[in-house]
């Protein structure tokens, strides 16, 4: 009894807390970057530079930041929403403004030597932002139009300028994921259904509109075999490591494709491939499984939790791993056009590992403060 | 609360359904990945070796050509080259454009380049430039992470000791063409050759061998991580030829600046011992490519240096002639070597006048002393006798306009006229075309190498071919002995008969060739001279009496010829020598034979009497 009511209370003891963090969950998170250090470990030729040691570095910076967030009050962090919601977009005009070209896309900010890259940020404060609104709206105004308009243009404005640097495939990420929230936070079926059915035709329309480098994604998609050597070079080279990988792999280091360099970008963007091709179908169904744990683990965290803002948060932050995930395994797999989404906590690089941890540790924190009063603010109606 | 209840359980149920999507997204992803490893992993695997692994074929190096006694005529030097694997450069123009920079490519280098670039398959790499200097390999291998694919390395090319002593003979290698490679695609390998004439070309196939094969396991940017395989490949076969370099140089030192070619047989088998024609060329030349000026000065010098002479070469075989048609005459009993014919110094045909070259006429003669003085009238008479198709039938016989079964390619036939060929040109024969062949002269043209085949059947009494391939990978080829060879068919004493006209003209007082003699008591060698006039003589010139060759420009002077075998008593060696424009071969040809006799018979290897020092000689008694 006394226990419960410590939970409830407005900040409780810093051990207490400690001791409601999810173990098991990070973990689960330690052992993903542990198969990340071995497949880097691999991809630099079988030595720990200059990948896998800076990785498990960045992840060990990760980790503690991410532990330090999750002793942080669910509150507190709820009342950061829409301040990073306003940091985000300002980083997002920044970076139109100012960002580093790469691929034909504004999409880095060089900030002290860390290259940032605010379509990541903006993606956790959208939730941030979503799941704040959303944890005041009782049921019978989620079925008002109305109230819904203004997170529908919180979702829409970040969404365009990522699509202006242009970056389609983390705008549609992006807004997949804020569709996520608003399902989940109980917007009506049929408002859904509005929304998805002139899709095909939106598609057409902005297929035209599209840089030539999408478009190039896209056809080499449809037909990776026409341009061998060109656009389709990185999906038939991955295909061709993840296929002679195998039942069972050609071994730890001993990946030709990978360690041949015909794999492009083995290290980032095709990381999997290249656990697919040293450790066949097996390892790749095992990597998979992790992440399958860490995405569900993820969501029953939502359904665990108390506070709809809490529940929608996890879920969002669940849901952007998953989108992260399939994203980057459909892309190596040649299922979906190339989208240069790293495989989170995987894959080599700072700014994602950084964003990354940082949502487990609104995660983790969630979850150490599922029981406390987290009352909707009062409701106007 | 109620309400809260009513947006947990909405929450729950939906959270759910994404959980069920999610689950069932990573299932699909999850089957994906099975059918690309599983089901198609057998073919990807494929794919991934094709990807690592590289074939390169190897250029075997290309069979030598020696001369009788071994020594390399023909030969293989090392040459560094830069080279180009297509398939490991996937920045194929911006490596060129290094390249091209940093060695300073000419444009034509450069579009060959990349007319090759076009037309090659992936596998084979392309030869971007030979003869790399020393400093041009620092400057590559220093560059060799700016040019991913380029690779320096050693490979052979075509050398010549010899150089333009032998060129003709020998012939000289070029780049292949793109019809040579559809034929066969190691030729497409860089830097291979292929034979463009001469022995060359003739035994190219022979001395090309087969490519070898390499299996390297190469990375993205090709890159060789390791062999994995090697066969190696065969190298092409050596060729030994019947001429004796020693010889063949000798011959070209004593020509001088002349328009000259001469050929030197073995009169008993037809074995080739030189075949000079001068000037020459440096057949190394076109190994790396002809520049125009060279080219230029070759095709304006009037001496034709890229022509062989010996084969392609066509005169009129003068005086040289007589012989044939002496055995014409004999054979068609039309003369007997006793029948004594009167030289008045012309003879008259209807109305028109056929000049002996002695203005005074040489009175009565028989076959022996018409050969000897050269006797124009005594071969008109014969001729007149004989008829012009027994000759050119004798001619043919003796191997004069007729295809030899030479092993080089490029001879001509050259022609010996006959009343069919003068009437299946439309025109009608007249007796004076008949009067004037009896001399070798009007239609009659021959070649050097016809004229010592000619020697060497009237001095054998074989009907030699003449030949050069003496050997391929050792194995002597067909025609090396005497026995091998049909007899011509002639009655030896006929042969006799003119042979010993022969004899009279080089070792007799009063013979038209004493500058042939022999120095060396021992031997005797026996020869017959020949002019070839180049324009007719006309009447006006040669009545007015200062017709004098001397004074003639030099194209229009005639040829000197000269035809000879030695031993006479036991005959092995037979030559014909051609001066162009050379005037009398009296003069000029017949020390010249002589010259070249006497080097062939001291470097015969039989001739022990000269070639063993004293000493030697005493032990072995």
């Amino acid at each position: 009894m006394m226990d419960r009511r410590l939970w409830r209370e407005p900040s409780f003891d810093i051990m207490a807390k400690i001791l409601q963090i999810i173990w098991i969950y990070v973990l689960l998170l330690c052992a993903l970057a542990a198969v990340g250090y071995t497949a880097l470990y691999s991809a630099a030729g079988g030595a720990p530079e200059p990948y896998a040691t800076r990785h498990a570095l960045r992840f060990a910076f990760g980790l503690v930041l991410a532990l330090a967030i999750s002793l942080v009050d669910i509150r507190w962090i709820a009342k950061l929403a829409w301040p990073a919601w306003i940091g985000g977009v300002a980083l997002l005009v920044l970076v139109l403004r100012m960002g580093h070209v790469g691929k034909g896309a504004q999409r880095w900010l060089e900030l002290g030597g860390l290259q940032l890259q605010p379509s990541e940020l903006m993606k956790l404060a959208l939730v941030l932002a979503l799941a704040s609104w959303f944890h005041r709206a009782s049921w019978e105004r989620m079925g008002n139009p109305l109230f819904l308009i203004p997170p529908i243009i919180a979702t829409l404005i970040p969404v365009g300028l990522i699509l202006k640097e242009p970056n389609l495939g983390t705008a549609t990420i992006t807004a997949l994921l804020g569709g996520c929230i608003f399902f989940a936070a109980g917007v009506r079926w049929w408002k859904f259904l509005l929304v998805i059915l002139p899709i095909p035709l939106l598609a057409r329309v902005a297929y035209s509109h599209l840089h030539d480098y999408q478009r190039a994604r896209i056809d080499t998609f449809m037909h990776p075999e026409s341009d061998p050597l060109g656009a389709g070079y990185n999906i038939i080279q991955s295909k061709i490591a993840l296929g002679s990988g195998g039942m069972w792999g050609k071994g730890f280091l001993q990946g030709t494709q990978g360690h041949l360099d015909f794999l492009p970008e083995k290290q980032t963007d095709f990381i999997f491939t290249m656990i697919g091709e040293e450790f066949g179908l097996v390892g790749g169904l095992a990597v998979m499984t992790l992440l399958a744990f860490i995405i569900l683990g993820g969501m029953l965290i939502a359904l665990r939790c108390r506070h709809q803002f809490g529940r929608l948060v996890a879920l969002g932050i669940a849901c952007n791993f998953f989108l992260y995930v399939f994203v980057n395994i459909a892309m190596v797999m040649g299922a979906i056009p190339v989208g240069g989404v790293p495989l989170p906590l995987v894959s080599h690089g700072g700014s994602a590992m950084l964003t990354v941890m940082v949502g487990f540790g609104i995660l983790l924190s969630v979850h150490v403060h599922r029981d406390v009063e987290f009352p909707p603010a009062r409701d106007r109606y | 609360m109620k309400r809260e209840g009513e947006r947990t359980g909405v929450f729950t149920r939906r959270a759910l359904l994404l959980m069920g999507g999610q689950v069932s997204v990573l299932g699909l992803l999850g089957a994906r990945l099975y059918q690309v490893q599983v089901n198609e992993g057998a073919r990807y695997t494929t794919l991934a070796n094709e990807n690592r692994i590289s074939a390169r074929m190897v250029a075997p190096p290309r069979g030598r050509i020696l001369d009788r006694y071994g020594t390399v005529i023909g030969g293989n030097i090392t040459n560094w080259r830069a080279i180009m694997m297509v398939e490991q450069s996937n920045n194929i123009a911006g490596t060129l454009d290094t390249f091209a920079n940093l060695l300073s490519l000419s444009d034509w280098e450069r579009s060959r380049i990349e007319r090759e670039l076009h037309r090659r398959r992936k596998y084979i790499p392309i030869l971007l430039r030979e003869f790399l200097s020393w400093d041009e390999m620092a400057l590559i291998e220093v560059n060799a992470p700016d040019l991913p694919g380029i690779v320096v390395d050693s490979g052979t090319t075509r050398h010549y000791p010899f150089g333009q002593k032998l060129a003709h003979v020998v012939g000289y290698v070029a780049p292949p063409n793109e019809a040579d490679v559809a034929d066969d695609p190691l030729l497409a390998l860089p830097g291979l050759r292929i034979g463009r004439s001469g022995m060359e070309k003739y035994h190219d196939v022979a001395m090309r061998g087969r490519a070898g094969a390499l299996q390297l396991e190469v990375n993205a940017v090709g890159r060789v991580i390791r062999e994995l395989d090697r066969e190696e490949g065969i190298p092409g076969e050596d060729v030994s030829l019947t001429i004796d370099a020693g010889l063949q140089g000798a011959v070209l030192n004593m020509m001088g600046d002349e328009s000259a070619s001469a050929v030197v047989m073995d009169c008993r088998n037809g074995e080739v011992l030189a075949m000079a024609t001068n000037p020459s060329f440096d057949p190394s030349v076109f190994n790396s490519g002809v520049s125009e000026t060279q080219w230029l000065e070759w095709t304006k010098d009037k001496r034709t240096p890229l022509i062989n002479k010996a084969t392609s070469g066509l005169y009129a075989p003068g005086s040289t002639f007589k012989m044939a048609v002496a055995l014409a005459g004999l054979e068609a009993k039309a003369i007997t070597p006793g029948d004594r014919i009167d030289c008045p110094g012309y003879l008259d045909l209807g109305d028109t006048r056929f000049h002996c070259w002695r203005k005074g006429g040489h009175g009565m003669l028989d076959l022996r002393g018409g050969l000897k003085n050269s006797c124009d009238v005594y071969f008109y008479e014969v001729a007149r006798r004989v008829g012009v198709d027994h000759i050119a039938a004798m001619s043919n016989r003796m191997g004069l306009g007729v295809e030899l079964e030479l092993d080089l390619p490029g001879q001509r036939v050259g022609l010996v006229p006959t009343r069919e060929w003068r009437i299946s040109r439309g025109h009608a024969w007249n007796m004076g075309d008949t009067i004037v062949s009896g001399i070798g002269q009007g239609y009659i043209q021959v070649t050097p190498l016809q004229l010592a085949t000619y020697v060497s059947r009237l001095a054998s009494g074989r009907m030699v071919q003449p030949h050069l391939t003496r050997s391929i990978a050792g194995v002597v080829q067909p025609g090396a002995q005497a026995d091998d060879w049909p007899v011509i068919g002639l009655p030896d004493k006929m042969l006799h008969t003119v042979r010993e006209g022969m004899w009279a003209v080089v070792n007799e007082q009063g013979g038209t060739a004493p500058l042939a003699k022999l120095a060396d008591p021992t031997m005797q060698l026996a020869g017959k001279t020949g002019s070839a006039q180049v324009r007719r003589v006309s009447r006006e010139m040669r009545e007015s009496g200062n017709f004098d060759s001397e004074k003639l420009p030099w194209e229009y002077r005639p040829h000197a010829l000269f035809v000879a075998y030695a031993p006479y008593d036991s005959p092995r060696y037979a030559l014909s020598v051609v001066i162009e424009h050379g005037n009398a071969g009296a003069a000029a040809a017949a020390p010249l034979a002589q010259a070249i006799m006497t080097e062939t018979l001291r470097r015969d290897p039989a001739n022990r009497t000269d070639a063993l020092p004293r000493q030697m000689a005493e032990v072995g008694r």
